[in-house]
């Protein structure tokens, strides 16, 4: 039987990867991108598991809206990536030093 | 609300939102018809839209009292009447800033304005937020429009850099306050915040910390406060100036709105939490934005860390957890979107093709060359450093005195000397333009007429309101009740 307690753990394990890969990173931007989705698909399983267990519908329309949202997100995400791919030839991380941050 | 009180005319507290969505459709589609023959029509366009819909808003407005729509999803109160009068008018002042620009860099292109209305739209949506989903979906749609935006410039570089920066700790911020919703909700089962501002009332409970960890994270973020403010500087250097002065005007508004119904309003519960997480949030915004900024060479640059500053401030009001704490917040909120247009605007204006203008030394002997654009500058540098009578001693003046009220006198010492340290770097710019000459001839100012009659009200408002402070602060005081 899989309780909430199990699907809270995992959702915290996907979001601490998701944040680990976004910082532990050096090498590609499209694996930034995919961390960002890692960090929305461990939100949705929260709101899915709380709303299983409320037993209020809520929590899973709020899902839809994310799912939405995280389709938009990513056309942006590779669209700025083709922009910036076209400038510098290169998707590394390590080439985005041109601003000292 | 049942299916028969939902008529036409109870949409009327929502007009403002669905009068400029359908507005966005009409821009599109003049861009793809006539503004690709004509640049720079759809900027007109874009103009008449905000002002109609500024008028729109006064005309639906019921500022009387609080009405709840769509069930309880949106709210028209009248502190979102004023928040949102304060985007068409920012937006505005921004856009028309920002043409001369765009045209003398052959970038003046329709989509930019589409990106900025829908940028509003969303910065409406958020302030008038009143549940977990509809403050989700402003907070993206103002980051998704606000991210292209900053990459509008296809042949720059820097500025796809920028957004690539801002892009990937934007949606970070966006993913940790969704996974702060998730707990909120599985704690109240409820997305709306009134009645989550009902369920939460144990300040201890381990999971309410745990939202509210999340949550805080996520509004510093988007705030740009330290420790969270890495993407902020380089945003605003990278971005063309003109994306730079829409980013650090309006959202702040829309980012005031957030914490002010997401923390201030649904999580009043648990404010003995997030006011002492709030508290070495804005303490360090500070120290690190005003000492950091002395030692900026660009002047983009040491906006930003000008900007980290008075978040930090604006964060203060906050942290005293009351709600004239939350409307000095507010008045500081509208002073520095007022004196940031401003000074962004002087950046715009003294720009050229292949002349950005972005180093402090552009602006030696600038006196000389154009005495009006000094005198403007020269003024809201002394608004930003507060420096009576103009406008930002008021407004810091303000939020020391409510941290007074509610005894945190440590604050307040911390407080006034990061505004004397601040001092420096804008009189530095005040003595760079008046008492230096400049190196080499630099291009000519921008001289149409038009926008420098706008920066002039925008420097004279800065100096009326600052003579004048008692309406505004009795506005923002009446307004947060």
């Amino acid at each position: 039987m899989i309780t909430l307690g199990d699907i809270l753990t995992l959702s915290a394990i996907l979001f601490a990867l998701a944040v680990a890969g976004i910082f532990l990173n050096r090498k590609n931007v499209i694996l930034l991108l995919m961390c960002v989705e890692l960090l929305l698909l461990a939100a949705n399983f929260n709101f899915i598991a709380f709303s299983r267990m409320l037993g209020n519908l809520t929590g899973q329309v709020f899902v839809f809206f994310v799912l939405t949202v995280a389709a938009a997100e990513s056309a942006i995400g590779l669209a700025i990536l083709v922009v910036l791919f076209r400038e510098r030839r290169s998707i590394n991380v390590e080439d985005m030093n041109t601003l000292k941050g | 609300m049942s299916e028969s009180m939902m008529t036409l005319h109870s949409l009327g507290p929502a007009v403002p939102e669905i009068y400029l969505a359908g507005a966005i459709c009409l821009v599109l589609l003049f861009e793809a018809f006539v503004g690709v023959k004509r640049p720079g029509a759809t900027g007109t366009l874009a103009l008449l839209v905000l002002a109609v819909g500024a008028g729109l808003t006064v005309a639906f407005a019921d500022v009387t009292h609080r009405v709840v729509l769509f069930d309880g999803a949106y709210v028209a109160d009248p502190l979102a009447f004023v928040l949102k009068l304060a985007g068409f008018l920012s937006v505005a002042v921004a856009l028309l800033y920002s043409r001369a620009y765009l045209r003398n860099r052959e970038i003046l292109k329709g989509e930019y304005y589409v990106l900025a209305l829908t940028a509003l739209l969303g910065i409406f949506v958020l302030i008038s937020a009143n549940s977990l989903l509809t403050v989700y979906l402003g907070v993206e749609l103002l980051a998704l429009s606000v991210y292209s935006m900053v990459a509008f410039d296809r042949e720059s570089g820097v500025a796809a850099e920028a957004a690539m920066k801002y892009f990937v700790l934007g949606a970070l911020a966006s993913g940790i306050l969704l996974y702060g919703m998730s707990i909120v909700y599985g704690l109240t089962g409820t997305l709306n915040l009134d009645r989550i501002a009902a369920a939460v009332s144990a300040p201890d409970s381990l999971g309410v910390v745990l939202a509210v960890t999340f949550i805080v994270v996520a509004v510093a973020f988007k705030l740009g406060a330290v420790p969270f403010h890495m993407w902020l500087p380089d945003v605003y250097e990278g971005a063309p100036t003109s994306v730079t002065l829409f980013i650090g005007t309006a959202p702040k508004i829309a980012y005031f709105a957030l914490v002010l119904r997401l923390l201030a309003h649904g999580l009043a519960g648990a404010s003995v939490d997030w006011t002492r997480m709030l508290m070495p949030i804005a303490v360090l915004s500070l120290v690190v934005g005003n000492v950091v900024a002395i030692a900026q060479t660009n002047i983009k640059r040491m906006l930003a860390y000008s900007t980290i500053s008075h978040v930090g401030f604006i964060v203060l009001g906050f942290v005293a957890g009351t709600a004239s704490g939350y409307a000095a917040a507010l008045y500081y909120t509208l002073v520095y979107v007022l004196v940031s247009l401003g000074s962004f605007g002087v950046v715009l204006l003294a720009s050229r093709k292949g002349f950005e203008a972005d180093q402090l030394s552009d602006y030696k002997g600038l006196y000389r060359r154009d005495p009006l654009l000094a005198l403007a500058m020269a003024m809201l540098m002394f608004s930003f450093a507060g420096v009576p009578p103009f406008v930002g001693f008021w407004a810091k003046l303000r939020i020391i005195q409510v941290l007074w009220e509610s005894s945190h006198l440590w604050l307040v010492i911390i407080a006034v000397i990061m505004s004397v340290v601040g001092a420096f770097y804008y009189l530095r710019v005040v003595k760079l333009m008046y008492f230096d000459d400049a190196p080499q001839t630099l291009p000519p100012t921008e001289r149409s007429v038009g926008v420098r009659f706008a920066l002039g009200i925008n420097a004279a408002a800065v100096l009326v309101l600052g003579v004048l402070p008692a309406p505004l602060l009795d506005l923002c005081a009446r307004v947060i009740h």
